[in-house]
Parts: structure tokens; C-alpha cells; sequence
């Protein structure tokens, strides 16, 4: 029997991922980023439980640029999971299986996470300003 | 008819009956998870910049307590479930995939332990 003519499954080397792929591949990652990254949620809880220098060590290294910017992926990372993860749910659900509308929903989720992570972060900087 | 293959059949072996759990927990502790990281991550953008005594009363008032350590219980359980996933994907060797799995799985537990002995100490005022 010749194989020769046979359907071949997308090589991932020359194959340009569709949107929903590198969603999903995302999707994963910012899993494992977040379970890691909860490590962040101990430390500071912990340091607000062992007392005010402790927190203040916590908050002075939060507050820094370097810690600024493992909040925002931190942020980024939370709110992409949690938009892609309300998308499974549908899916779960069987809802939103067309391929325009996974495209569809592809960019929705792009934009909510977005749209929260910077909605957070002006929060943080309205609060900071002593209002 | 039975749809068991000779071999099952003559093994004995049926269906453990938990293929659903790890998926079904997968769900609930997502939709649980969806209002309580909005209203935690906003929580915490409020307090960023409060001085200590602020947030502690903020974090330890009963309420917010038992709403964290629900969001606690919640999120390394679904971690946990999650970080189960990718290793069974991407882990050929058995012995190396149970252990990844079975350390994480300790490591998860003790985190979680650890933020919601954190909590309590706050909400008692320890």
C-alpha cells in the first residue's frame, strides 16, 4: 500500500499557528506561570501576617520597578487565564465551536484581558496618589 | 453484549469511576475562581499603596478572611489539577511523572497551608 498520498498532519515547523493554537498554547502557560507566580500571594500574605517591617520589606519590593513589572505580567498572565478560561467554559458548555466565531472570541479575549490588567493597574495608581 | 475487550474481561478491570472527577473539580473551582480573583486583584490595587495597619484591618476583616481563603483553597486546588495536566502530557517517563506530579502536588499543599494560616493570623489578630 503506497503512503505517499496520504493527508500529512501540520508540521509545526513550517505551519503558521491560527490565533486559537497560540491562545491555547498561552492558556497553559499563564497556568503555570500563575502556579508558580502564587508563590508572590504567600510571601505577601505572610509578611502582612508577621508584622509591619516584614510588610514593609514585602510592599518596598512589590513597589520597586523590578517588582512592578512581575506584578503587571503577574496581572496579565491572571486576567489572560481568567478571559481564555470563561471562553472553555462556553466550550465546555458547547457553545462557540464555529471557526468564525473562535476567531471571534479569539480577539474578545485578547481584549478583555488587556482591558483588565490595565484597568487594575490605573486602580493601583488612582489609590496611590492619596485620594 | 458487553463492549469490554477479552482482555478486560478476563482482567477483570472496569472503569476506576473517577475519570470525571478531575475534570468536573477543573470546572467548579474555575467558575469559583472567576469572581473571586476580579474581586481580590481589585482589592489589592486599592490597598497597594495604604499604609500596613489599613490593609490588615482590610484583609482580616471576617468576611474578606473567609472570602481569601476560599480563593486559597480554590486556586491551589485548580493549580494543582492544572500542573496534573501538563505533566501527564508532556511526561513520557512514568516514574518521572508521578513524582513531578506528586511533588507539586505537596509543594501546592504546603503553599496553601501557609497563606491560609497567614489569613487566619490576620483575621485573629495573632
Amino acid at each position: 500500500m503506497s503512503s505517499n498520498n496520504r493527508p500529512l498532519s501540520p508540521h509545526l515547523d513550517v505551519y503558521r499557528l491560527p490565533l486559537s493554537a497560540l491562545l491555547s498554547v498561552v492558556h497553559r502557560g499563564t497556568g503555570a506561570a500563575l502556579s508558580i507566580g502564587s508563590i508572590a500571594l504567600v510571601y505577601w500574605l505572610m509578611a502582612l501576617a508577621g508584622g509591619e517591617s516584614a510588610f514593609g520589606t514585602a510592599q518596598a519590593f512589590m513597589g520597586s520597578i523590578l517588582g512592578r513589572l512581575m506584578l503587571f505580567g503577574w496581572t496579565f498572565a491572571l486576567f489572560f487565564h481568567l478571559s481564555n478560561g470563561i471562553r472553555h467554559l462556553f466550550w465546555d458548555a458547547g457553545y462557540g465551536f464555529e471557526k468564525e466565531t473562535v476567531k471571534t472570541s479569539s480577539f474578545i479575549v485578547l481584549a478583555a484581558a488587556g482591558f483588565l490588567t490595565l484597568l487594575v493597574w490605573v486602580v493601583a495608581f488612582t489609590f496611590s496618589s492619596g485620594v | 453484549m458487553s463492549l469490554r475487550s477479552p482482555l478486560g474481561q478476563a482482567k477483570g478491570l472496569g472503569s476506576a469511576k473517577e475519570g470525571l472527577h478531575h475534570w468536573w473539580a477543573q470546572r467548579v473551582t474555575a467558575i469559583a475562581l472567576i469572581p473571586l480573583t476580579v474581586w481580590f486583584a481589585f482589592k489589592v490595587a486599592v490597598l497597594s499603596q495604604s499604609d500596613y495597619q489599613t490593609v490588615l484591618e482590610c484583609i482580616g476583616s471576617p468576611w474578606s478572611a473567609a472570602l481569601i481563603v476560599s480563593l486559597i483553597v480554590a486556586a491551589f486546588y485548580h493549580a494543582a489539577l492544572g500542573m496534573q495536566v501538563i505533566f501527564e502530557d508532556y511526561i513520557g517517563h512514568k516514574a518521572v511523572r508521578v513524582g513531578a506530579i506528586m511533588a507539586t502536588n505537596l509543594l501546592l499543599f504546603l503553599l496553601g497551608a501557609a497563606a491560609i494560616i497567614a489569613v487566619i493570623r490576620i483575621a485573629l489578630g495573632g
